[in-house]
């Protein structure tokens, strides 16, 4: 189509011409990306790694591991840390069954969020997380500060039948999961890969892993991810957290 | 000189067929899942096996129903207008063919794997690594030969290249870039793998690609569907043509900011997910635009919608995608977020979306490519049966996924006189149930019409080759 004056207008050549029009469209799809993500990795704030307390001190949020502590060496509260070999594994069969289909990892700074799930969600808690678990969809609660809400013995029996405990529950039933157990070698190389995109696995993390899961069922390692789930930071009253 | 003559058609039918298969498929894993949600007893019918749980078909029924009907009635319809359009063969049948293969192959693994709990975990985008490779192969033979037959065209005889071809080409340009950037990772073994990216920039990226999968998959290529078979099925040209100007650069420059959008209020930072609910406000503009184009084709025929209903479902699906566009900016604004984020309003205005649009405006075209390729009039009365089975069933979903989504965001945060949470999560849940019900419900009627319209396309083409044989 011409202009007034005659004059091809761009448009007009970009639909004669199919390769220009393509180069036209890469641009234009990739305007977003460059704005909105490529600052995400750029900016240090994106995931913070500190808080200001009220007296001024600063919190650091990440786990200050020293030379030659394992991950065992951690307490609640000490900073996130990368997960263990079982909490890992865990974490492996969350994700296989689908778990962040129906449960968040992820709790907004909405009063009623805070008071039925625990604090707010911080980036620096999922830095670690490959894939992020923050789902969409609450079908069932909030599970990102689970953690040392309901004792393992409540895990395991909500696992194995949610109904008999919560009657209204439309969760299905994880018997299975007390029948197999966790492979430690297979672990082993799951964090050796975590290692490769950034994860702080030590050398002696990954010699150990194989070890620390000997005998444990599935059962076992689904409850020791979801014992660990937002118990990493220790939230102080009149820290600023996210401004 | 018939159509299979002058094209090749073979391939094209063949997605067809197979579109309207995998439709049956994946709104029958749909009814099944929907159906576990009100009846838990159906995850495991009474084994102990995982293979029928809920977190495990869910990826199935959106595999199944995105990529293997939409993939395939996008690649039929593709294959069919770039002919039609520029008045040539394709330039690969053979390449067309190996689309074929590879396509369907990744839905057989898809539909071997997911039940098997193999998946990245990442939504729309589950299947493992190896798979995604042959999806990125499959895809790039997709793209090369639709841009390289538009470019065999005789350019004097077809100098412009018709809008239906943009869509579709900016469809196949973004989705290669997002299948590739959002599915890199870290092989552990054969069948499972880390995402490179974590936390905060993961959920981004898994977002840009999922809102896109919605933005360009579902929308730019459904829209180029949208604007060939409207015009030659109303008879009339497109409304305007600077509209569709306008609707194909916004939509494209548009669509990919919107992503951030579904993670307000989270730890990504503030900036990122405002930026996505400005932007996504906007882009009502677009897509009422291309709305009306699609609607007011029809203008100084309207009759024929008494008679055609092929018409019908077309005209349908952009009235449902005019209100699910105008819905999506309306829950993108950060207030309507706080509420309908996490509940089942996003499931329905989703299935809005993919029930009202994306069906609809894939049946028209598919039933309106049977009966051009094979020269036959559709079963009129099966067409008639589709059209309001399938328009209940979605009316009824969508409805049923409104009151409880509302019901779920207002009960999460209702308070009572104390000042304390006023209902438990259970509460909540047990209150869904008649909605869970009554969604079951229009998915049955939704699968109905996928299985009404399967027999429609299968009988009429056997009826077309026995009278000529010599076509088939």
């Amino acid at each position: 189509m011409s202009n007034h004056n005659g004059k091809e207008s761009l448009q007009a050549k970009l639909e004669k011409n199919i390769f220009a029009m393509y180069l036209f469209m890469a641009l234009a799809v990739s305007l977003a990306g460059i704005v909105q993500i490529v600052p995400l990795f750029t900016n240090p704030d994106t995931v913070k790694q500190t808080a200001q307390a009220a007296d001024g001190s600063t919190q650091q949020l990440t786990w200050q591991r020293k030379e030659g502590q394992t991950l065992q060496d951690w307490k609640a509260g000490d900073g996130v840390r990368p997960h263990t070999a079982l909490e890992l594994a865990g974490r492996d069969i969350y994700q296989r069954e689908g778990c962040f289909l129906c449960h968040s990892q992820m709790i907004r700074p909405f009063r009623d969020e805070n008071e039925r799930y625990g604090h707010y969600s911080l980036a620096v808690e999922s830095q670690y997380d490959h894939p992020f678990q923050w789902g969409s969809k609450r079908t069932g609660p909030d599970l990102a500060r689970v953690g040392g809400k309901y004792s393992d013995e409540w895990h395991i029996l909500h696992l194995r039948h949610p109904q008999a405990l919560v009657p209204e529950s439309v969760m299905p039933k994880y018997k299975f999961l007390d029948n197999a157990i966790v492979d430690g070698d297979k672990i082993a190389v799951h964090m050796k890969g975590l290692s490769k995109v950034g994860v702080p696995y030590t050398d002696a993390d990954i010699a150990g892993a194989s070890e620390t899961v000997t005998g444990k069922t599935e059962m076992d390692a689904m409850v020791a991810y979801l014992q660990v789930l937002g118990t990493m930071i220790k939230f102080e009253n009149g820290t600023t957290y996210r401004e | 000189m018939n159509l299979s003559e002058k094209y090749d058609m073979t391939v094209v039918k063949w997605f067809t067929i197979m579109s309207s298969v995998y439709l049956v498929a994946g709104t029958f894993f749909g009814v099944y899942i929907a159906s576990e949600l009100a009846f838990p007893y159906l995850n495991d019918l009474g084994t102990d096996l995982p293979y029928f749980q809920f977190g495990r078909l869910r990826p199935l029924h959106t595999n199944t129903v995105i990529f293997a009907f939409g993939g395939s009635a996008l690649m039929a319809a593709a294959f069919y207008i770039v002919q039609r359009t520029n008045q040539v063969r394709l330039w690969s049948n053979k390449m067309a063919w190996f689309t074929f293969w590879s396509w369907n192959t990744v839905i057989v693994l898809a539909i071997v794997t997911l039940p098997l709990g193999l998946t990245q975990s990442k939504e729309y985008a589950e299947l493992e690594w190896p798979i995604d490779i042959l999806i990125a192969l499959s895809w790039s033979s997709y793209l090369y030969n639709f841009i390289m037959t538009i470019h065999m065209r005789d350019k004097n005889k077809v100098p412009h290249v018709y809008v239906a071809n943009w869509f579709f080409m900016g469809m196949m340009v973004m989705v290669t870039y997002l299948h590739v950037v959002n599915n890199l990772s870290i092989p552990v073994d054969w069948f499972k793998s880390y995402s490179i990216f974590s936390g905060v920039q993961d959920a981004m990226i898994q977002w840009w690609w999922g809102h896109n999968a919605v933005g360009f998959f579902l929308t730019a290529g459904f829209l180029g569907m949208m604007y060939y078979f409207v015009p030659k099925q109303a008879q009339r040209p497109v409304y305007s043509y600077r509209l569709s100007i306008i609707h194909f650069w916004a939509l494209m420059f548009g669509y990919v900011w919107l992503g951030a959008h579904h993670l307000q209020y989270t730890a990504l930072p503030d900036w990122a997910g405002s930026l996505g609910a400005t932007i996504s406000l906007a882009m009502i503009i677009p897509s009422w635009g291309g709305a009306l184009n699609g609607i007011l084709t029809l203008s100084g025929a309207w009759d024929r919608l008494r008679e055609d209903y092929i018409l019908r479902f077309l005209i349908m699906s952009l009235a449902f995608y005019a209100m699910s566009t105008f819905e999506g900016p309306v829950m993108a604004a950060k207030n309507v977020n706080a509420l309908s984020h996490y509940t089942d309003w996003t499931i329905g205005h989703v299935h809005s979306g993919a029930l009202g649009w994306n069906i609809m405006v894939a049946a028209g075209s598919l039933y309106h490519m049977i009966e051009r390729i094979y020269n036959v009039k559709l079963n009129q009365k099966l067409l008639a049966a589709h059209f309001w089975i399938h328009t209940v069933g979605a009316v009824t979903y969508i409805i049923a996924m409104w009151v409880s989504g509302i019901m779920q965001g207002l009960m999460w945060r209702a308070y009572d006189e104390y000042g304390t949470l006023a209902y438990t999560f259970a509460e909540s849940v047990a209150a869904m149930h008649p909605y869970y019900v009554m969604r079951a419900a229009g998915g049955v009627l939704v699968f109905t019409g996928a299985v009404i319209m399967l027999i429609n396309i299968v009988s009429t083409i056997r009826r077309a080759n026995a009278a000529q044989p010599a076509n088939a």
